[in-house]
């Protein structure tokens, strides 16, 4: 059994400990915005916060965050609003959107450390998250209006 | 190291002017939409004919078909077109909320599942759902408009010309409005009025189609996590399976051993499934399925199979000796697909001579939503959830596959996280509809990274020939383009080695150069994977090919690449069929070519609105240059002018100017987002991806082998889109910005470089 505080709520798993974080989040607590890209941190799509910081949710077990804070794109902000989000929607970031809950919650985690990044900093922390669409323009873009607003 | 940030930044502020509008903000002071005169013919907009109506159940124009209004108002629009991310999604819906007089903001999409005969075509692919749609799309959305109008005239007693129509109210003269709500019923009681007897807006009365400002259908959901794609709808009961596919296409288990698999907690049982053989069409692989309580179970399950393959008849399938053999029949004589004056004569009466040969590996679709699907079976019937570009093909294949009915079976589409062409090709969905059958419950199947990357409908891999004849004078006299690469068609019928028409139609044989002697030929290559269409398609070769050579021959004449394209590409005119010895039935995808001309005049305007735009010709620092190319493809006209830099041995792309004719441009945000994605995906087909085999099975396996361009790396694009009235025919925008992108960054590297590179993937280190 792990317990960890998902979203706020304290939640047990009946799970192999070893299970990565994404399936116990997935296919266990039901809450699809966290996405599958490649299994093998490589992509970002998966990206959640473990007590704020950025993780990808492929490569952390679920023992790994017993009796810890994970976040997902579903409890960022109750409603949706997180200034990273309002970026996102002011400047029509996605395309396919598949990749972007892990782009904004990778952005999130960023700009809570770095609240004014230079742009090299941006480019650097968003360069594991892959878009296959090509938002990187209005992604990079994105970041720095939500860091205005942080 | 990044000193390129500067001008990414400027370009990315002065192109996306999206911010801080909100939905009402964005409706601009457009007047009242007085129907006064819409019995008039001179208010119906021109039509023209496309290649929509020749496409499998064509097209409806139906407004009872997509347009529903309840008693609140709420307007629902049917999108019958799959969202890939091209924004077909919210275009073509906006189109028909702006004729409408809909308010944007009480618009709700629902998307419609697979059933052609209802909607019309579905086969969201080909650069076609503005093509095709945004005449019907104004059709259906002013026929709803006058029936509101009709129905409130008949309310007050009214000649409907006395009426108007306004941000979803009708108003009379005197001041009295009813709102669409109020309306709905008595306005889907009238009949449908006929194109001629509705009048329509003026392109300066349209509200949302050419601004740009509409926010994108799903934004909302897709940044809190609510957006559903492929994998995330949730049936009770539902299991979860990943599959142990045969490596090479054709192979199949010879036996296996699940004894360690059905170990592992959570793995509940193993089924073998059917195997394929080419041509296998979207039939699926076949192989050795783990279902499971849960993905990571059913992973675990799979790693533990032992498995003894036979590779079957591709087992010798591998790139480097096929590229020999390629390169060698590219070398002989091939078949003629165009021959235009006299190609022999101008090569013995040549002064010079130049030749040049360029080559591609495969490629792989990966879009960031690896292939996966839901089906539940039961005694009613199959009921599938999918990404799927292609629903009703989806739908007929599964039937099949499980000797079912169609009408049995139910396609719902659900957002794709990406398709590019990958998700035409619905084998993941049947296997999931095999598997839902074999085991009584609802299954998901999900592809892993290392599934999609290694079991793909691939990209052809493909030799390119070009031998130009000049004078003393330095002047081309002669083209020869040929062209070798295993065929789309060998996917669907037995394989001869020769390629259709339509892929030589892709960028070769519709050469729009103005030389006296052109001959375009193909030589025969076997398949020995499933080549499938990617973003682009054949463009992609023979642009990369016909863009090269021209960088080379521009360097080889001490030319500059804009006057070497402009002097190619000639005056001003169409492209005449019969005089490129070309058939009148040329293809043209699918677009009549009356309608459609090969503009020579467009092509050239493109190439000089993305020169001007980079600054062709200014002073660069060493390591330093511009490329250029120009392309027609999906019957659109893309320039591509990239600035290439080598930073401490690896090849950057700092900055790309796209420039697009592509007709009326109904929404030009989304060509924008299209146009910056194609760069980055040129950009990553000229330097990153290339599949190869070894013995019939893909060598790469994930993103640490076949990697792409990323956020630091990325060009600053800066996307010029040439303004045209609505009797511009709106043409593709989701491929044609693809093919200009590599030649230009080969051109530019080799004027950075002096090194001239003729293989695809180019490779990052400079």
């Amino acid at each position: 059994m792990t317990t960890i505080l998902l979203n706020g709520v304290e939640r047990d798993f009946d799970e192999d400990p070893s299970m990565p974080l994404l399936w116990a989040i997935r296919d266990v607590a039901g809450l699809t915005g966290t996405k599958y890209g490649c299994g093998a941190g490589l992509c970002g799509a998966c990206t959640v916060h473990v007590e704020g910081k950025a993780v990808r949710a492929c490569q952390t077990s679920l023992s790994a965050v017993e009796g810890k804070e994970v976040t997902t794109i579903e409890g960022l902000d109750p409603e949706g609003n997180h200034p990273v989000q309002v970026a996102w929607r002011d400047l029509n970031v996605p395309q396919c959107g598949f990749c972007q809950p892990g782009q904004i919650m990778q952005a999130a985690a960023f700009l809570g450390e770095t609240p004014k990044p230079s742009d090299e900093e941006i480019l650097a922390a968003m360069s594991g998250n892959v878009c296959r669409c090509g938002c990187y323009q209005r992604i990079v873009e994105a970041v720095r209006h939500a860091s205005t607003g942080i | 190291m990044l000193n390129y940030l500067e001008p990414l930044i400027e370009s990315a502020v002065a192109n996306v002017r999206l911010a801080k509008v909100t939905r009402r903000g964005v409706l601009g002071t457009t007047g009242a939409f007085a129907l006064a005169a819409y019995a008039m013919p001179a208010r119906a907009f021109d039509t023209y004919a496309t290649g929509a109506a020749s496409m499998e159940h064509g097209l409806v124009e139906d407004p009872m078909v997509f347009v529903s209004i309840d008693a609140e108002g709420t307007v629902t629009l049917v999108a019958h077109r799959s969202e890939m991310g091209t924004g077909s999604r919210t275009s073509i819906p906006m189109v028909m909320a702006d004729e409408m007089e809909a308010d944007w903001a009480r618009v709700k999409i629902v998307q419609a599942p697979g059933d052609e005969p209802r909607y019309g075509n579905q086969d969201t692919d080909g650069s076609r759902s503005m093509r095709h749609h945004i005449q019907m799309a104004r059709k259906i959305g002013g026929a709803v408009r006058t029936m509101l109008a009709r129905a409130a005239a008949e309310q007050w007693g009214l000649d409907p010309a006395q009426v108007t129509v306004e941000m979803h109210e009708v108003k009379a003269p005197s001041g009295q409005s009813l709102g669409f709500g109020e309306l709905a019923e008595a306005a889907m009681a009238q009949p449908v009025p006929a194109h001629e007897d509705i009048a329509y807006k003026s392109e300066d009365q349209f509200r949302y189609i050419g601004k740009g400002e509409v926010q994108i259908t799903d934004l909302h959901d897709i940044t809190t996590g609510n957006a559903i794609y492929g994998a995330d709808v949730i049936l009770p009961g539902m299991k979860c399976a990943v599959i142990a596919r045969p490596p090479v296409v054709g192979g199949k288990a010879l036996s296996f051993d699940a004894t360690e698999a059905l170990k592992v907690p959570g793995v509940e049982s193993v089924h073998e499934l059917p195997y394929a053989s080419m041509p296998t069409q979207f039939a699926p692989l076949g192989g050795i399925a783990v279902v499971a309580r849960n993905t990571w179970a059913a992973t675990q399950g799979r790693d533990r199979l032992e498995i003894e393959w036979e590779a079957g008849p591709h087992g010798g399938y591998s790139s480097e000796p096929y590229m020999a053999e390629m390169i060698a029949t590219s070398e002989q004589p091939g078949t003629v697909a165009r021959d235009q004056g006299d190609f022999d004569a101008a090569l013995a009466g040549a002064a010079k001579t130049f030749t040049g040969t360029y080559t591609q590996d495969h490629i792989a679709h990966i879009p960031m939503e690896p292939p996966a699907a839901i089906a539940s079976y039961t005694a009613e019937g199959l009921e599938i959830w999918a990404p799927v570009q292609s629903p009703y093909t989806t739908r007929k294949d599964a039937a099949k596959a499980l000797g079912l009915d169609i009408g049995q079976v139910t396609v719902n589409v659900t957002l794709l996280g990406g398709g590019f062409g990958r998700k035409s090709k619905a084998d993941f969905v049947t296997e999931a509809a095999l598997l839902s059958r074999e085991v009584g419950a609802p299954v998901r199947v999900q592809w892993t990274r290392e599934d999609d990357v290694k079991h793909s409908f691939y990209h052809t891999t493909s030799v390119e020939r070009i031998d130009v004849a000049l004078d003393e004078s330095g002047k081309v006299t002669g083209w020869r383009h040929r062209s070798v690469a295993p065929s789309i068609l060998s996917t669907f019928a037995p394989d001869e080695g020769n390629v259709l028409p339509l892929e030589l139609a892709m960028g070769m044989t519709d050469l729009p150069f103005d030389l006296p002697n052109i001959r375009c030929e193909h030589g025969k290559a076997l398949a020995h994977t499933r080549i499938g269409w990617f973003r682009s398609v054949s463009n992609i070769p023979h642009a990369w090919a016909i863009g090269s050579c021209v960088g080379e021959l521009a360097h080889e004449l001490g030319k500059d690449q804009k006057e070497m394209w402009l002097e190619l590409i000639g005056a001003p005119r169409s492209l005449d069929l019969k005089q490129a010895g070309l058939s009148d039935d040329f293809w043209n995808y699918g677009e009549p070519m009356d309608e459609f001309p090969i503009e020579t005049g467009r092509l050239a305007n493109v190439l000089n609105v993305a020169a001007d735009g980079i600054g062709y010709g200014q002073d660069l620092p060493e390591g330093e240059a511009i490329g250029l190319a120009v392309h027609r493809s999906f019957v659109s006209y893309v320039a591509c002018a990239a600035r290439v830099k080598v930073v401490e041995g690896r090849i950057t792309v700092p900055e790309m100017h796209m420039a697009i004719d592509c007709g009326f441009a109904a929404n030009p945000e989304r060509i924008q987002s299209q146009l910056q994605g194609a760069a980055v995906m040129g950009m990553t087909v000229a330097l990153h991806s290339g599949i190869t085999f070894e013995d019939g099975a893909v060598i790469q396996s994930n993103y640490y082998d076949y990697d792409v361009v990323r956020s630091d790396n990325f060009p600053a694009v800066v996307t010029h889109i040439v303004p045209q009235p609505f009797s511009v025919h709106a043409t593709g925008v989701g491929e044609p910005g693809v093919p200009p992108v590599s030649p230009a960054i080969a051109n530019a590297l080799f004027a950075a470089t002096g090194e001239r590179r003729r293989h695809l993937p180019m490779g990052t280190e400079a």
